[in-house]
């Protein structure tokens, strides 16, 4: 053991009230930086997951990322006269040679890909109407790369392909017309074509908007509703690890033309709100953690009022200014990994505490219990801060036993 | 040039609105194995010229040689290292410190040194306790020996890294008499028994008979014509 480590043990053990108060500090600062963290970074976790599962992780459509140029201006890209009203060529929508580019997706590793058509319709009962979109699938392609076959509260997804007229509607929407299952309603589309459509399934995703606007039919009856034989104008993606998301989309995109938006482009918006939400739980997390080190600050700024005569005697013995500051830091060193130690302790027992907690939130069937993140990183992220507190809190006292000057002292004491 | 420690026109001038002169042009040589003591009355500069003598404090003029090196380029790491090294102090109050045994005391500038393994060190530590009749004291506080005990721990430590040159300030001037006498006995085995340079500051008349050469300071000035 060194000198200074052994002084510095002796001044901590010798003043055991101040060093466990200062100790307290720390240890509280570091469980409450664990526990919040864990139910924040739990919370997010939760909610991206619920984020991941109902939406799809890259949706291919039929659309281009960047408006397509007039082939005057790829003539002409210098060219200073605009030419008004070019309309863009009447095409027939969906995604062009659909049957290679599924097998280029199908044929990526890791992902599973369903064609889907989707449009809007009208649907019509008992002398109501409504807008709805209407998705066209394939129900064995569907339920891989959706959850919504789990979805359904009566019927079943597969029902689609016994049944070419099936027809499933959200349970917002047989609320609204009345429809139950075995009712049948008239759907007719933009392109004049109507049919009268059985429903055979009903779904509730708690999400109310989708379950009042959303309604599933099979690919055939969605082509020829939408007068687009043949056509599909979308591919759902689903990806084993769905944070390869936006690398997938990107290769996909590049490879097909067609716009690619995985669901972190998506939820872009949801993103940085988490993102903020963090910076400023970590922020309010490291405040209690600087004022747990004012604790440490003190203790050690009284050890050096307390010792300046020690200080003058071991100056004088031969002692540098850096052994006398080196004293002070390891002072500091200990409070902060004693103190990092037992907080993470405290900590995980705190979130265990926690993990037990169970509640019925407002309009829920099931109990849930807090959602917490025991990651890893926390644990680091709460120890480093708090040792950088602890050191930084020790630093201007340890400076100041440096430079205490012994002569200065001996000359006080006669 | 067999002085041990010698000063040089030495002078210090305490800075400020109105310059406080400590010291003023002092020269004076000690030699390996003499005993000398510094007197004058209170307040004329004797622990000024101490502390220029042992490195602790730097002459605003003149120079300050060690073993015939000039100290005078010195910087403060430097000064505490030749201290450490070189140097020994015993304070008239005996500046142990109060949490640690004797014996860890004894040990601070030796491990502070770190040329000695913690066994070598710790028998040397305990050879000097021996010396000085503190064997049975060793694992004591400071405060649970007695002031002479205290004095001779004091010295033990200024001897820890077998330094050429003792510095004592008043150091039997809050002892008894017989306690007084003993470190009296003991500073004069150093010089004349191990070689050892000792410069004291006393007012101690008795302490100053026993010593080789006696220095007069009055006005932070040597005083050649100073009489006990
Ligand atoms: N920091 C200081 N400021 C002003 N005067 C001082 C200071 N330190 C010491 N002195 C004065 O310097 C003189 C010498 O002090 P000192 O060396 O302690 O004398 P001695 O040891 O002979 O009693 C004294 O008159 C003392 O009052
Ligand atoms: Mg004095």
């Amino acid at each position: 053991m060194s000198i200074q480590l052994g002084i510095a043990v002796t001044h901590l053990v010798n003043r055991k009230r101040p060093t466990l108060v200062s100790l307290v500090g720390i240890v509280l600062g570091v469980a409450f930086f664990l526990a919040v963290s864990s139910l924040m970074r739990g919370s997010e976790r939760d909610f991206i997951k619920r984020l991941i599962d109902n939406s799809p992780h890259i949706t291919v459509s039929d659309e281009y990322r960047n408006p397509r140029v007039q082939p005057a201006a790829l003539r002409w890209p210098e060219g200073a006269v605009e030419v008004r009203r070019v309309k863009p060529l009447n095409e027939v929508r969906g995604i062009r040679g659909h049957a290679q580019k599924l097998a280029f997706i199908e044929s990526l590793p890791g992902l599973r890909v369903a064609p889907v058509l989707t449009g809007s319709v009208v649907l019509a009962f008992a002398g109501r109407t409504q807008g709805v979109t209407l998705t066209g699938a394939v129900p064995s392609q569907m339920k891989r790369v959706s959850t919504i076959g789990e979805k359904l509260i009566e019927g079943s997804l597969d029902a689609l392909a016994s049944n070419p007229n099936g027809l499933i509607v959200g349970v917002g929407l047989a609320k609204k017309f009345s429809l139950r299952m075995g009712s049948v309603v008239n759907v007719a589309s933009a392109a004049n074509e109507a049919r009268a459509l059985k429903v055979v399934g009903i779904f509730r995703t708690g999400g109310a908007s989708y379950d009042e606007t959303q309604t599933f039919v099979s690919l055939k009856r969605a082509q020829n509703l939408l007068d687009r034989t043949n056509r599909i104008n979308r591919f759902i993606i689903q990806l084993d690890d769905p944070y390869r998301a936006r690398d997938a989309a990107a290769l996909i995109e590049n490879r097909t033309g067609y716009k690619s938006v995985s669901w972190l482009e998506a939820s872009e918006d949801l993103m940085s709100v988490l993102l903020v939400r963090n910076i400023i739980m970590y922020s309010v997390v490291s405040a209690i953690l600087v004022v747990a080190a004012f604790g440490i600050y003190n203790t050690i700024s009284t050890i050096v009022m307390e010792k300046t005569h020690d200080i003058a005697i071991l100056k004088s013995m031969g002692f540098h200014a850096r052994d006398v500051r080196r004293i002070f830091l390891v002072e500091g060193i200990m409070l902060g990994a004693i103190g990092s130690v037992m907080g993470v302790l405290v900590g995980l027992g705190l979130m265990g505490v926690l993990g037990q907690v169970s509640f019925k939130p407002p309009g829920a069937t099931q109990v849930v219990n807090l959602p917490l993140y025991w990651g890893f990183e926390q644990y680091l992220l709460a120890a480093g801060f708090a040792m950088i507190s602890a050191v930084g809190a020790s630093y201007l006292p340890a400076r100041k036993a440096g430079r205490v000057q012994p002569v200065a002292i001996l000359r006080g004491m006669g | 040039m067999s002085a041990v420690l010698a000063a040089e026109g030495v002078g210090r001038v305490l800075p400020g609105e109105i310059p406080v002169t400590l010291v003023q042009d002092v020269t004076v040589a000690v030699e390996r194995g003499e005993f000398a003591v510094i007197m004058g009355p209170s307040g004329s500069g004797k622990s000024s010229l101490l502390y220029l003598l042992g490195l602790l404090d730097t002459p605003t003029s003149g120079r300050v040689l060690l073993e015939g090196q000039d100290t005078s380029g010195f910087g403060e790491d430097e000064l505490a290292s030749t201290r450490l090294r070189k140097l020994g102090f015993v304070f008239q109050f005996h500046f142990l410190l109060a949490e640690f045994s004797v014996l860890d005391n004894v040990l601070l500038p030796v491990r502070r040194l770190g040329e000695l393994a913690e066994d070598a060190a710790r028998q040397r530590a305990e050879t000097l306790l021996d010396q000085f009749g503190l064997r049975d004291h060793r694992h004591k506080r400071p405060h649970q020996i007695s002031g002479g005990q205290r004095q001779r721990a004091a010295i033990a430590r200024a001897l820890a890294n077998d330094p050429s040159v003792i510095l004592a300030d008043e150091p039997t001037g809050n002892l008894d008499t017989q306690s007084g006498a003993n470190v009296r006995q003991i500073l004069r085995d150093l010089t004349h028994d191990f070689g050892k340079a000792v410069i004291a500051v006393t007012h101690d008349l008795t302490f100053a008979k026993a010593a080789d050469r006696q220095i007069g300071i009055v006005d932070g000035r040597i005083d050649p014509g100073w009489r006990m």
